[in-house]
């Protein structure tokens, strides 16, 4: 297996406070926002962007996490279930703009099973998709990001693996991993 | 992720502790969707489940049914009342009929301890058994178990009493495997007519003094009395039988620790619970229920992946 650091953390630190930057042009105070990182991985994606803020902002905006398993459209195409984590939210999102995070954008899949979920909650008055890195090329569905921290070309056989500090490793990381052809 | 060890639910005995384990993760999932203003998902949404009940039920039917639409599966209901059982269909000829219909899931009940046993050497859809006759209710004792979890945080090491007609349940049966395989320490209680001659070699504790029963305790499960399914007399009178071992408010407060009530339904008020027990604070009898649905999901979903 191969990795090839395409992120390090003071890239992905830039990177963070560039994408907050550009959610407070158009949030402004954050009045009517919320953000909802997916689970299991957009989990930290949500955090950081929220702790960021609220650096720069001084104001805690309402964050959350969406379990999408339940809704995928893969059940029992899969060798396997996936396993489910919790869902966390404990806002409204009726009328909300909701900014849906999550670390890696790659068919859109998980992506629209999140907006499936996340409809159980109420109908929000708009929804944008925040990642921090969109795999090119690779779309099974027509959705495209709205705030985008790197665009990355991949080969189907490689995967994108985020690492956040304290969790996986000392520091963050972003890395394209190459499995070795056998 | 782990997945079942089994492709058909048919005993808490066939199945694993890290099946229940994994049972329990997956339903406190369920329980959160339960608890949002739309309780509903998509999972099952290309399923057909067939709720076949050749015996009365109301609880574990009404709970099936809605774990099932919660699922969004497509449920269509038979009780061997009003159907062609009644003109002489052989089990295997009238499930059979059903699949025909392209049912992916049976989901029965029967009144014959091994029916679902025998369907699942003869069919290919998944079964999820629902009571059969004095043998085993899988559903109901996951649920119980599940609630003991809820409420004690777990079961481990909890000290449980089954109290009753231990003869004729099979909640009782399937409650002591999940219990045991879960490692509580459990016992059962009742009138020595009503205790099954070998019970001892389960690895149970047995007692018949209910009130040394509920001072050992922390969890008394206390089940119906099968009057339907006693052949003869048993003991001399329902009213002797409340004597001895009907459960009053009374005794729960006089015991030096809190202890949690449970039932399975229906109860017969005023006979192994007064009402003043049953509607005590040591009562989950209605969270049992409430976790009827998130528990039956999870089985329901999980077994669905095996197809």
């Amino acid at each position: 297996m191969q990795k090839r650091l395409i992120v390090n953390h003071q890239l992905l630190e830039i990177m963070v406070m560039r994408l907050c930057h550009q959610l407070i042009e158009n949030h402004g105070d954050f009045s009517d926002s919320v953000i909802i990182g997916l689970q299991p991985r957009g989990r930290q994606v949500a955090q950081r962007i929220q702790s960021t803020l609220k650096a720069i902002l001084g104001t805690t905006v309402p964050t959350g996490y969406l379990d999408t398993t339940f809704h995928r459209d893969d059940f029992r195409r899969r060798d396997a279930p996936l396993a489910a984590n919790a869902t966390h939210i404990d806002f409204l999102i009726e009328g909300k703009k909701v900014i849906l995070a999550d670390d890696v954008l790659y068919t859109g899949r998980s992506v629209r099973a999140a907006m499936d979920a996340m409809i159980s909650f109420g109908r929000p008055a708009n929804v944008e998709l925040l990642v921090l890195i969109d795999r090119l090329y690779s779309r099974h569905l027509p959705i495209e990001p709205t705030y985008v921290g790197r665009r990355v070309n991949s080969l189907q056989s490689q995967r994108v693996l985020v690492e956040w500090q304290g969790s996986d490793t000392q520091e963050d990381n972003i890395w394209l991993v190459t499995k070795n052809e056998e | 992720m782990q997945e079942l060890s089994v492709r058909h639910l048919l005993g808490i005995k066939d199945i694993t502790a890290e099946d229940i384990q994994l049972i329990f993760e997956t339903a406190d999932n369920f329980k959160d969707v339960l608890n949002r203003p739309i309780k509903k998902v998509p999972s099952l949404r290309d399923i057909t489940i067939a709720n076949v009940f050749f015996e009365n039920s109301t609880r574990t039917r009404l709970s099936f049914e809605l774990a099932e639409k919660r699922l969004s599966a497509d449920v269509i209901n038979f009780s061997s009342s009003g159907s062609s059982v009644k003109k002489g269909e052989t089990l295997l000829d009238t499930v059979n009929n059903i699949l025909a219909m392209k049912v992916d899931m049976i989901v029965m009940r029967h009144a014959s301890p091994g029916a679902p046993h025998f369907l699942s050497r003869h069919i290919n859809a998944n079964i999820v058994n629902a009571g059969d006759g004095t043998h085993e209710h899988p559903t109901q004792a996951l649920l119980d178990s599940f609630s003991i979890r809820e409420k004690l945080g777990d079961v481990a090491g909890k000290k449980v009493v089954i109290i009753g007609d231990i003869l004729h349940s099979r909640v009782a049966l399937s409650n002591i495997f999940a219990l045991q395989k879960l490692g509580a320490d459990v016992m059962v209680c009742g009138p020595v007519t009503l205790l099954p001659k070998y019970i001892r070699e389960l690895g149970v504790k047995v007692e018949f003094d209910v009130r040394k029963a509920l001072a050992w305790c922390d969890v008394a499960n206390v089940l119906r009395i099968q009057l339907e399914r006693q052949q003869m007399k048993y003991f001399p009178s329902l009213r002797e039988y409340t004597l001895y071992y009907g459960i009053d408010k009374k005794m729960l407060d006089s015991l030096d620790k809190e202890i949690v009530l449970m039932h399975p339904g229906p109860i017969n008020r005023g006979v192994e619970l007064s009402s003043d027990a049953a509607d005590s604070h040591h009562s989950i009898i209605l969270n049992q229920v409430e976790n009827g649905v998130a528990v039956r999901m999870a089985v329901l979903y999980l077994l669905a992946s095996k197809q």
